[in-house]
């Protein structure tokens, strides 16, 4: 049992080290994920991720394999489709999830081309799929930075946060904060993606972020104690992720992901709110209100 | 009685050029109760949007008196009925203008929200989530936020759509006790019989103000018609509005441009003004 659980996070420092940093991922990005989701908006987080590659690879074709460069870059890719998508369902008539998705298309379409001017498919397919196991002591600061100022963002701005999702109008009413909220809201989506194409790639740090979510919405009708449930599963995914791929020589960011998805799957079969189970056992006794 | 709580001086209210309130003056006196009626899409929501201050009017000012607080009520369709909250955490947010985001709940305002949510028929429906709460039961805890914002001015968008008999009454019951307190209530109506008996004062609204005043008066079969016959479509060539004639946006179309709504630009207040369209 030792062995099979914890001897390879004592034993080896890559292990410790992408540990360590997918547990600081879900830490952050989990709660996000929850927010996207009860705001409809959950397809919108796998178009910022595809949106962040062209700032990514920017900073890749200038300066290489770097975290710095490749970091600012994804943030002010991200930016610039978040805002751009933003101005064009605020200002024409079209509405957000078509003009996200036309944003996130230029977007990728970019980034492949920039990827693909120079350096070879391996390259690519770090950026696109990341490699936990290869965080050095730079990305791991850059992972905390990233869960601290969502944890602190998430806490100062909760009734906000909450308000805006539920009646948009009233918070409108009684406070400025509405529109203020909602973008700082999406910087923290593109926030925590950019932190998370270090460790599982722009493609399945999404992943982290929303499976968990979704799983936890089948146990719990309350936001907090979906967040905190959120959190849990996606740690949860991150242990069983990395043991999957240490013992099975598999790659770890898919196998992170796949645990997610495996609760997932299970939660929307199982869970006690609104689960497929739940709906169609016919009990023999009901109440009477 | 005869001080102003809201004033509306040539208010022009729309989305993107197109006008959904054209050119309404009047005042709304500290301490009356007011149906706002009119067909969907007359322009009843965009008002009230107006008066809560989400919707920048085009021309035209809505003054609200200084000090007064205003508690706004969206139409229930605005609001997120599957998000996972419980009963209580909708009337809490009700204490927002006191206690802004990062203010702790006191002891008072929880007290508050247990006589609120008792006021309205919901004691004990505290940790109930909202998404299992049927239409009726929703709207008596959305009054209950209203309870709780301890606004002087009030406004309810829509509140009794598709709402039972029962709790029609009740929440009428509510308002009523509002306008007793010598608050100032607006409320968007389309049960013609429910304001003439509720409301002393209405204001009828087709785009434009067709009549407002005592409800007896503005209520009439004529004012009645001319509110039916209001251009409803939206018509992305109507004219520009002959009294905008001069500004920037409308200055390339010719003076004495047929005017597409009428003599709506002579406006008497708060008197009825009846016309035939």
């Amino acid at each position: 049992m030792y062995d099979l659980l914890i001897s390879p996070f004592v034993e080896f420092g890559f292990m410790q080290r992408a540990l360590a940093g997918s547990l600081l991922l879900a830490v952050a990005a989990c709660p996000i994920g929850v927010f996207l989701m009860l705001r409809r908006m959950s397809l919108a987080g796998d178009a910022m991720a595809h949106a962040i590659l062209p700032g990514a690879a920017a900073g890749f074709l200038l300066f290489g394999l770097e975290l710095v460069p490749m970091t600012i870059g994804g943030l002010i890719a991200g930016a610039v489709v978040a805002v751009g998508a933003g101005a064009v369902a605020r200002f024409t008539a079209q509405k957000e999830d078509a003009s996200m998705a036309a944003f996130y298309l230029i977007s990728l379409a970019l980034g492949v081309m920039m990827v693909s001017l120079r350096g070879s498919s391996v390259d690519l397919l770090h950026i696109l799929f990341g490699s936990v196991l290869s965080l050095d002591d730079a990305a791991l600061s850059l992972l905390a930075g990233i869960a601290v100022v969502t944890l602190a963002c998430l806490f100062v701005f909760w009734r906000a946060l909450v308000a805006e999702c539920l009646d948009p109008l009233f918070l409108r009413s009684v406070s400025r904060l509405g529109p203020p909220v909602h973008f700082l809201f999406l910087g923290l989506v593109v926030l925590n993606l950019v932190g998370g194409f270090q460790a599982l790639g722009t493609l399945l740090s999404v992943g982290l972020m929303m499976l968990p979510a979704a799983a936890a919405r089948f146990w719990t009708g309350r936001v907090v104690t979906m967040c905190g449930l959120a959190v849990a599963i996606g740690i949860a995914a991150c242990l069983s992720g990395l043991l999957v791929s240490y013992h099975a020589g598999l790659p770890s960011g898919p196998a992170i992901v796949l645990s997610a998805g495996v609760v997932y799957l299970a939660s929307a079969l199982l869970g006690t709110r609104g689960a497929l189970v739940a709906r169609f056992a016919r009990p023999h006794r009901h109440r009477t209100a | 009685m005869s001080d102003a709580a809201i004033t509306f001086s040539d208010l022009t209210l729309g989305y993107n050029s197109h006008a959904a309130v054209h050119h309404l003056n009047g005042v709304v006196e500290a301490g009356s109760l007011t149906a706002v009626v009119g067909a969907n899409g007359s322009g009843k929501s965009t008002l009230m949007k107006a008066v809560a201050g989400l919707l920048k009017p085009m021309s035209g000012k809505c003054r609200v008196e200084a000090g007064r607080r205003i508690a706004y009520l969206p139409q229930q369709s605005e609001l997120d009925r599957s998000f996972p909250v419980r009963v209580v955490d909708i009337v809490d947010m009700g204490l927002w203008p006191r206690r802004g985001l990062l203010g702790r709940t006191a002891a008072r305002d929880r007290a508050l929200i247990g006589e609120a949510l008792a006021a309205v028929g919901l004691a004990g429906f505290e940790k109930r989530p909202i998404d299992t709460l049927s239409g009726g039961q929703f709207q008596r805890a959305l009054f209950a936020r209203v309870l709780v914002q301890e606004a002087d001015i009030i406004l309810l968008d829509e509140p009794f759509n598709a709402i039972d008999a029962k709790t029609v009454a009740d929440l009428i019951a509510l308002i009523r006790g509002w306008h007793g307190k010598g608050l100032t209530v607006m409320v968007v109506a389309h049960d013609l019989d429910l304001v003439r008996t509720t409301f002393p004062q209405a204001l009828l609204l087709a785009r434009r103000p067709v009549a407002w005043g005592e409800t007896a008066k503005v209520l009439t079969p004529e004012t009645l018609r001319t509110a039916r016959n209001f251009e409803e479509a939206w018509n992305d060539d109507a004219p520009w509005c002959a009294a905008d004639n001069g500004s920037a946006r409308a200055s390339h179309e010719p003076h004495g441009h047929p005017h597409h709504h009428g003599a709506a630009h002579d406006h008497a207040r708060p008197a009825p003004m009846a016309r035939a369209g």
